[in-house]
């Protein structure tokens, strides 16, 4: 039983970020909805004003440069990130989790914006734009401001957005040439969310032989997407082998601190990391020397 | 709550209706618009048994507040059938034992027909992978992608005229 609100359908930034101010106590914002009619169904949010973005098209754009890198509006919807011929070419890895993401239903109508905003940490663009390190742009009435995307999420469905303001893009700066991400989820049903997911990004050195930089991101393993930091750390300056690799995945099961829940157990999704873990790196490691 | 206008077209007929902001898309389509054809299945998103054409895409009606729908055209599997003249995946689902018990035979089609609409000669990953989302009951998976398959192949032109 959905609880009766107040629907306001805005159709710029401008208009949004005003209605915004106007309700700032007591309102949801809706986007493709996919995630927040399911939480208004069950009744665990119960907003008296949904303001309806789907409308704002000046947040419906994927923008590339050379420089600057990647640019993706928040109402963009994962059908079209997954359909975009300038991420196929640039940044394939973001085609393989769209299509991965969810039923084809849902990417059509759902959006990069509200998916984020919605911090689930089984949600699968998180990992992959930090991994990336990718940034998001935010705005109140008066200013906007950049956050890294990994400072962006704080708890389980928690965010650093203030009651005041909205996300308007994903921001993915340009990789070095020599560095690859791969990603993979663990689940049960195809397209469903992951029971576990993980993101890696090798930079490999000049002699392609040794790791550079490494990023290694867990989905559904913490209460927001995290970075296994020291297991990062132990890639660094090495070259690959089964043996550290090993390490690798064994640190960042460690470092994760997953619940016991009725899709897996705290034990078996730390078993998941681990594998993932060293898979992921593994691939992505491949990916970078073959690059260099 | 105060009622709000909503218009819409639906299987080429133009609507104008009031109705509460809170009113999902199958909702309005089966209440308001007497139009069960399409099936209230888990009614939380998992199951696509609900899926109708919004724009051309498929999206499911159970997750899409009917609001949202405003300007937009729907096409529900009452709209697939040309007066009496069934469209050649519902003739291929009938030749093709696809309709088992029925339920999610009205998503299923609304699905195969987007993906024939976008690629006329799918793969049957392609078919698997249009018909992911739909779940059926009687798992009846291999008929449904025989079905589609058949009408890919060209089967079923003859009955398009």
């Amino acid at each position: 039983m959905i609880h009766d609100f107040n629907y306001l359908r805005a159709s710029t930034v401008k208009e949004t970020l005003d209605l915004i101010d106007k309700y700032k106590d007591d309102y949801k914002i809706i986007c493709g909805g996919q995630s927040i009619l399911i939480l208004v169904r069950q009744g665990l949010v119960a907003p008296e004003y949904l303001i309806d973005i789907k409308n704002v098209q000046e947040l419906d754009y994927i923008n590339f440069d050379k420089k600057k890198g990647l640019k993706i509006g928040a109402t963009t919807t994962h059908r079209e990130i997954e359909k975009s011929t300038l991420i196929k070419k640039h940044y394939n890895v973001l085609v393989d989790m769209e299509e991965n993401l969810a039923s084809i239903q849902t990417r059509n109508w759902g959006t990069i914006g509200g998916n984020l905003a919605h911090a689930d940490p089984a949600g699968d663009p998180g990992p992959v734009f930090i991994a990336m390190n990718a940034a998001v742009k935010i705005a109140n009435k008066e200013k906007e401001r950049t956050l890294l995307l990994e400072e962006f999420f704080m708890d389980y469905f928690e965010t650093a957005l203030e009651d005041d303001e909205l996300l308007l893009e994903v921001q993915i700066p340009v990789a070095s040439s020599k560095t690859a991400i791969a990603y993979e989820k663990f689940n049960i049903i195809e397209n469903d969310q992951g029971i576990v997911s993980v993101a890696a990004s090798i930079t490999v050195d000049g002699d392609g032989l040794s790791c550079k930089d490494a990023r290694i991101v867990l989905g559904a393993a913490a209460s927001i997407p995290m970075r296994a930091k020291e297991a990062e750390q132990m890639l660094v300056g090495k070259k690959l082998n089964d043996r550290i690799l090993d390490k690798v995945g064994e640190k960042a099961s460690e470092e994760a601190d997953p619940v016991d829940d009725i899709h897996a157990t705290e034990m078996y999704r730390r078993h998941l990391v681990k594998s993932l873990t060293k898979r992921m790196v593994k691939k992505a490691w491949g990916q970078a020397k073959a690059l260099s | 709550m105060e009622k709000k206008l909503l218009r819409l077209t639906v299987n080429d007929e133009y609507h104008e209706l009031y109705i509460k902001p809170k009113k999902l898309l199958v909702e309005v389509l089966r209440d308001e618009l007497g139009l069960t054809g399409t099936k209230r299945g888990c009614n939380t998103g998992a199951c696509c048994v609900c899926t109708v054409l919004l724009n051309g895409s498929v999206v499911k009606s159970c997750s899409v507040l009917a609001m949202q729908a405003e300007g937009a055209d729907v096409t529900t599997v009452e709209g697939l059938a040309d007066e009496a003249k069934l469209s050649p995946l519902q003739l291929s689902f009938l030749d093709h034992g696809a309709y088992q018990c029925g339920f999610c035979t009205s998503g299923m089609l609304i699905s195969a027909t987007a993906l024939l609409e976008e690629n006329p000669s799918p793969t049957i990953e392609n078919i698997k992978e249009s018909i992911q989302g739909n779940i059926c009951r009687c798992t009846g998976y291999n008929s449904i992608i025989r079905a589609i398959k058949a009408v890919a192949e060209g089967k079923y032109k003859e009955s398009k005229q």
